[in-house]
This record gives structure tokens, C-alpha cells and sequence, in this order.
């Protein structure tokens, strides 16, 4: 506690870190404002200020931010309205903590008491620098999430929305993607639906093809392996406007032949096109994922069950497939996603009636800037969570039931 | 219910779905409140009075290259297309649209003149169809402009009087126009000047004034965004996009139809469709560029058509229940100022101006 004990002297030098972070929010607020000097040499000068007189003269917690919310609650009321308000009584409760953390030498409290200071800057400076970049990966995703309820037609947060007044929100966009608003034209829905289709055909028949291609490139007599993988796992490195456009000829030359020759319907000819085009460029990523827990797998298991009398294909299918089932698994959910995600190649391969759902985000965005698209992305932000939850929930289910622990 | 049945179920259901709809037609279109004016005025009634069954592509943005590419492979996938002016002489030149004898192969007006009169010189090639009449024009936030609002488009040149950004669109067509026309020279005299090297570069001298506070546009969605935003005080888009910022979004924007430059957007057949194909879209189009089609689309939008006998038939707004003659491009009152798109001159002096306006840009 005799370090605590401060004197005015070491308060100063205490105080330094507040005042940077203070200098730092009034150049941010500055900037917002255009007066970044005043906002850096305001934003210095009030949190020292404020500094030395609830640490050095008051030296009480509650009073404090008492005595601080009323400050800053009056300020955010008087220069703007009742949110900027909760936003500052936010700011201060954070800021006298952070005068009382800092002051007091709480910092020190959880960590080892032989660190040095650096070493404690660095335990902390790390931890900012990791949420800095979990801020930085999550909110371009929140920010769609309450920007889909604007009951106005354009990307902006409106007064009434930052107020949160009811009026601002509104479930229109939703009603508009399930085609129930009087001026939608169920666009969305057929375009979700058409995604539905292929991108599950193509899964399957990426899943299929690369676990063979897979197997048998891991085969050491198989002849110019190296070159077999490369040529099929090119539609992963070469860009892909390219082999969409290579894929737009070849697909033509073959969608005539099969309308033509073989008298399939357009529009089914455009459903097999699409599908295997994505299945295509979904076979990669089955190919690394399998090959690589092909490594671990242990080859004497199939020469045992040949010797027990299983032909290749009962092998297969009872020892080699159960082993590598998770390396499938994760394959078949890449190549679903490439299919589901995909905008280039089914907009050269495609016509109308196959347009996918990315397809048409890709033109509402281009042509209106609807809001209809960020419902749209919260609706497939919740779907890909619960499917990624459950598919993790029966993993866990399965290895509890197999005895061991979930890891 | 498991997945394979479930996979097996699908496929059955999109081949049937495939196989009973040979009555299928694909018009491509511009999408958003446009695609749908058209549903309502003119894809609805037909597949209502012929059982078709019309699927909208919303690809009019890259119909040239599109057209190009489908043409190589031999494999039109489109039945009609909606273009702009510009882009049909362009594809009819090229051979890849279907050209038209306006007379016979569409409706006569009500009263009985021919449809190329009624057209009249709307009709600027040999296989364009008119539809419509937009505008592209300005839009201003009423409540950043200040006390005097803007009546002249030299307000957008003006940093002074209205300081603030505004949205252009990324490109020389228009705003090279505008730019001269505020340097001081007169109206008729404008692409005159804008055939000079001189003249380029005084246009660009002019924009290169307000240069620092424009925010280029190339989507028709971005003004409407940006003003609804308040990110720009004043902008150009088409006049349809601004209707429906005042008149259906209540933003507080109005227009400033001063100095708009009129264009005309319109159907083209593509080329080498079998006959049944081209038929059936010969039909459409005669079927919805009628006098009466042509006015019902005005009820969606405010884009003017293009025939001389619809415009004593242009109602009200479909949902809004307001007058929609006021708020035609094409309305005198809002027409005393205007350009028209000249396609001549773009034709031959683009592909230089674009480089020198992009370098321009670039600087």
C-alpha cells in the first residue's frame, strides 16, 4: 500500500497515460467536429484536470463519478440531444474507472508482482492490440445487423434510429425478401431457392469426385501425381474471371449440344451447367482437405481388411471412408460455401432463371442500394451461425457418445 | 426424410419446373423501380393475355457486351432487351440486334397514325424501339443549400454561394457540357467548342474548379444514397431515381431541372433468335409499345414515353394517387432549359474525351 500512497509529484507522472488517452478522444471527437487542435489540447487538458482533482483532491470513487456523470451528462444534453447524453454518463463511467485504475495501480493487481513495468504496458498494450482486431474482423458484420430494421430505404442510420424511436425500425426489408410486401416480386425468394438447388447438387458432386481424386492421387504408383494435382486443383489459383470466361464458351459449346442434340430443356440445361461449373471449382477444396487426413491415415488397415476377406469397395466404405469422414465433412462445407457464395462464374454460365441469391445482391447493390440486401445478409449471418453451431454440437455429441472428451 | 431423397425430390421438381415452361421469354432490364414499372404496365397484362411466362435479367448495364459474347458462342439466351439509345445503334451497327420496320411491326396510335410519326424522330436507329424519355438532372438537399435555393445548374460550379460536396457521375458525357455551358458559352455554340482540344480542356479547367468537393458516381443508386445521407448538398442522377427520393422516400430534396439532358431508352430484339423465338418477341414488343402501355408506365415512374399520342394519357401515380404530368422530364414547365443526348457527336468524340477526362481524374 505505500506505493498507492501518492504524492502530488507522482500523480503528475501517473497521470501521464489519461491525459495521452484523453489528448487521443479529443483529436478523434476534434476530427469529427474539424478541430483537431482544439479537441487534442481540450481532451489533454479536462482529463488532467479531472485527473488531479478526483484522485489527488477528492481520492473518492462514488463522489467521483457522482460528480463526473452530472459533468459530462450535462455537457452531452446541452451540445446535442438525450442520446448524446447516455453516450457521455457511458464515457464517464469508463473515464473515472479508468483515473482510479491507473491512479491506483490496480493494473498490477492480477498480474505477477516481479513483471516489470514494460512488462506490464505489453500484458496490456497485447490485449488491446487482440480486441483491436476482433473490433476490426466483427463490425463490418454488426453494422449491418440493425441498418436491415431501417424502415427507410437507403444504407443510413436516420435520426429516429439513433433516438430509438419505434418509428425508425421496421420489418419491410424482411417482408420484401419473402416476397410479402405489395411491390415486391419474389425476386429474392426464387433467387434463394435457386441457390438451394445447385449449390447442394454441386456440393455432392464435388464431394464425390474430389474424395476419389484424392484417394487415388494418394497412391504412391500413380504415374505424374504431382502434375494431376496441379491441373486439378488450378480452378482454386487461376483468378477466376478467367476461368469464368473460359467456362462461358466451353458451357455454351455444351448447352447447345445437350438442347439440341439431346433435347433437354433450356432451362435444365442452364440448372447442369451452373452446377457443374461450381462443382468444378468446389473439387479443390475436397482434394486438400482429404489428402490431408489422408497422411494420418494408416494404409496397413486396408491390407488387414482385405486379409479378413472385404473386397476394395466394403473397404472403402467400413474402414477408409468412416477415418477419413471429418477431412470430407469440412470439404463438402468449403465447396458449399464456394458454390453458395459465388457471384462471377454464374453470371457468365447462368441465365435469368438460375440467378443465384449472391447474383442478385451483386445487382441490388449496383442498381438501388436496397436495404432488402443487408435483411438478406442477417438472415444468412444467423443461418451459417446455427449451422456451424449444430454441425460442432453433434461433433461434440459424437465424441461424447464415442467416450472420449470433447476437445 | 433423409438428404438424399431429399436431393432426388429437388432435382425431380427443377427439371419438371424446367420442362413444362417452354412458353419462357427473358427481357432483360435495368432492374430496381424500373424493372418493376414494367412488370406492372407491361409484363403482367401480356402474360395475362398469353399465357408466356417472362423472366426478368436485370443485365441492361453490360447488354453490349453481353450480346457480344452470346453472339460468339452462339447461344442468345435473351428474347427482348432494353437499352439505351446509344448502346442500340451500337449493337445495330455490329449486326447483333434485329432491325425493325416501325410501321409495320408495331401499333399505329389510336387515332390512326403511323407509329413512326408517332414516334418521330425518337426513332434514331433502325432497330431501336423507344420507350421512354429520362433525364439526367440535378437534385439538391433543400434544407444544406441555404436560404437561396438553386435555380440554375451553374449553382453546382458555384463553391461560394453553395459550399459543400456534390455527386457527378464518373464520366465526360454531361458534365462537359455543363461545365462549359457555366464557363460562358452559349447554348448552341457548346459542342462547337467541345470539338476543340482547346475546348476540352477549358471544360476541364471549369470542373477542375469544384474538383476537391465532388464525389463521382457510377451506379443511378449513388446520388439517392449520398443525398439521403446529406454526404453531398447537390447531385446528378436520372429524374426517375430523385422522384422517388422526394415522392415516395419524403427526403428533403428537390430537383433542379436546369440544364437537364433528355435520353431515350428503348427495346432492341437481339439478332439470329430461331423464328419461333423472334416471333414471340416481335409480339411483345408490339403488344407494349403501344399508346396505352406506354402511358401506363408513367403511373410507376416518372419517365416520359415516347409517343406523341400517350402524353394527353398520363394519369396518376399507381400508389402515391398524385399527378405524375408535373413531374415528366418532359413537362414545360420543367423542359425550358434542356439538352438532348447528342449521339452523334459522343460517337465520334468519346473515345478521346474519355481518355483525356480519366487522365483528368487521375492527376
Amino acid at each position: 500500500m505505500m506505493l498507492v500512497n501518492s504524492t502530488p509529484e507522482s500523480l503528475l507522472t501517473k497521470s501521464v497515460p489519461i491525459v495521452v488517452a484523453g489528448a487521443i478522444f479529443g483529436t478523434v471527437y476534434g476530427q469529427v467536429n474539424g478541430l483537431v487542435i482544439l479537441g487534442f489540447s481540450a481532451g489533454a487538458f479536462v482529463s488532467l484536470l479531472l485527473t488531479l482533482f478526483y484522485a489527488g483532491v477528492l481520492k473518492q470513487k462514488f463522489l467521483s463519478h457522482v460528480i463526473n456523470i452530472a459533468l459530462f451528462g450535462t455537457f452531452g444534453l446541452l451540445s446535442s440531444s438525450l442520446h448524446s447524453a447516455i453516450f457521455y454518463v457511458i464515457l464517464s463511467i469508463a473515464f473515472v474507472w479508468f483515473i482510479f485504475w491507473v491512479t491506483e495501480a490496480k493494473y498490477r493487481a492480477n498480474l505477477l508482482p516481479y513483471l516489470s513495468s514494460s512488462q506490464v504496458a505489453w500484458h496490456y498494450l497485447f490485449r488491446l492490440i487482440c480486441g483491436a482486431i476482433f473490433l476490426f474482423l466483427i463490425t463490418p458484420i454488426l453494422v449491418v445487423l440493425p441498418l436491415s430494421f431501417n424502415a427507410q430505404d437507403f444504407f443510413t442510420f436516420t435520426p429516429e434510429m439513433l433516438r430509438f424511436e419505434p418509428e425508425g425500425y421496421s420489418l419491410k426489408h424482411y417482408r420484401d425478401f419473402l416476397g410479402l410486401r405489395v411491390d415486391s416480386n419474389g425476386e429474392w425468394l426464387r433467387a434463394f431457392q435457386n441457390s438451394l438447388i445447385i449449390a447442394p447438387l454441386a456440393t455432392l458432386i464435388s464431394v464425390t469426385f474430389g474424395t476419389l481424386a484424392a484417394i487415388g492421387l494418394s497412391q504412391s504408383h500413380v504415374p505424374m501425381r504431382r502434375a494431376i494435382m496441379a491441373i486439378l486443383i488450378s480452378p482454386m489459383i487461376v483468378p477466376l474471371i478467367i476461368s469464368a470466361t473460359g467456362m462461358f464458351f466451353f458451357y455454351s459449346d455444351m448447352g447447345n449440344f445437350l438442347e439440341e442434340t439431346v433435347g433437354i430443356n433450356k432451362n435444365a440445361v442452364g440448372y447442369i451447367k451452373v452446377v457443374l461449373a461450381h462443382a468444378v471449382l468446389g473439387i479443390p477444396f475436397v482434394i486438400i482437405t482429404v489428402t490431408a487426413t489422408l497422411v494420418g491415415f494408416d494404409r496397413s488397415l486396408t491390407r488387414a481388411s482385405a486379409n479378413l476377406g472385404a473386397n476394395s469397395i466394403t473397404t472403402f466404405f467400413r474402414v477408409q471412408m468412416p477415418l477419413i469422414l471429418p477431412g470430407v465433412i469440412s470439404g463438402g462445407l468449403f465447396a458449399f460455401i464456394t458454390s453458395f457464395d459465388e457471384v462471377v462464374v454464374v453470371m457468365f454460365i447462368g441465365s435469368a432463371g438460375q440467378k443465384t441469391l449472391p447474383w442478385q445482391m451483386f445487382l441490388g447493390l449496383r442498381e438501388q442500394i436496397s436495404p432488402t440486401i443487408l435483411a438478406v445478409a442477417t438472415i444468412l449471418v444467423v443461418l451459417s451461425i446455427a449451422l456451424l453451431s449444430t454441425v460442432e454440437l453433434l461433433r461434440r455429441r459424437s465424441e461424447r457418445l464415442r467416450g472420449m472428451s470433447p476437445s | 426424410m433423409n438428404l438424399s431423397k431429399f436431393l432426388v425430390t429437388t432435382t425431380a421438381l427443377t427439371l419438371s419446373a424446367g420442362i413444362a415452361s417452354s412458353q419462357d421469354m427473358t427481357i432483360v432490364s435495368w432492374g430496381g423501380a424500373y424493372s418493376k414499372s414494367q412488370l406492372k404496365a407491361y409484363h403482367e397484362p401480356y402474360s395475362e393475355k398469353t399465357g408466356v411466362n417472362i423472366i426478368n435479367d436485370d443485365s441492361s448495364a453490360e447488354a453490349v457486351a453481353k450480346l457480344r459474347a452470346m453472339n460468339e458462342a452462339n447461344n442468345v439466351t435473351w428474347d427482348v432487351v432494353d437499352v439505351v439509345a446509344a448502346d442500340a445503334m451500337r449493337l445495330c451497327d455490329e449486326g447483333l440486334a434485329l432491325e425493325i420496320d416501325h410501321d409495320t411491326q408495331l401499333a399505329p396510335a389510336p387515332d390512326g397514325t403511323s407509329a413512326s410519326e408517332d414516334f418521330g424522330e425518337l426513332i434514331v436507329s433502325d432497330c431501336f424501339i423507344p420507350q421512354i424519355v429520362y433525364s439526367t438532372t440535378f437534385g439538391y438537399r433543400t434544407d444544406l443549400v441555404g436560404d437561396t435555393a438553386p435555380t440554375s445548374v451553374c449553382a453546382v460550379f458555384d463553391l461560394e454561394n453553395y459550399p459543400g460536396k456534390r455527386s457527378l457521375e464518373k464520366r465526360p458525357i454531361n458534365n462537359m457540357e455543363w461545365a462549359l455551358l457555366c464557363d460562358g458559352v452559349a447554348k448552341d455554340e457548346v459542342y462547337n467548342v467541345l470539338e476543340t482540344s482547346e475546348g476540352q480542356d477549358r471544360a476541364l479547367a471549369k470542373l477542375d474548379t469544384i474538383k476537391d468537393s465532388v464525389v463521382w458516381w457510377s451506379a443511378g443508386a449513388d446520388t439517392p444514397q449520398l443525398l439521403a445521407d446529406g454526404e453531398v448538398i447537390m447531385g446528378s442522377t436520372y429524374n426517375g431515381r430523385l422522384f422517388s427520393v422526394i415522392e415516395e422516400q419524403k427526403q428533403p430534396v428537390a430537383m433542379l431541372w436546369d440544364a437537364q439532358v433528355f435520353d431515350l431508352d428503348g427495346w432492341i430484339i437481339p439478332a439470329g433468335l430461331s423464328a419461333e423465338r423472334q416471333k414471340r418477341a416481335l409480339d411483345y414488343i408490339y403488344f407494349a409499345t403501344d399508346t396505352q402501355r406506354l402511358a401506363d408506365q408513367a403511373k410507376y415512374i416518372s419517365y416520359g414515353p415516347a409517343r406523341a399520342s400517350s402524353a394527353p394519357l398520363v394519369g396518376k401515380h399507381a400508389d402515391l394517387g398524385i399527378d405524375m404530368a408535373p413531374h415528366m422530364p418532359t413537362d414545360p414547365n420543367n423542359a425550358k432549359n434542356t439538352f438532348l443526348y447528342n449521339y452523334e457527336f459522343w460517337a465520334d468524340y468519346r473515345d478521346d474525351i474519355d481518355a483525356k477526362f480519366q487522365a483528368w481524374l487521375a492527376q
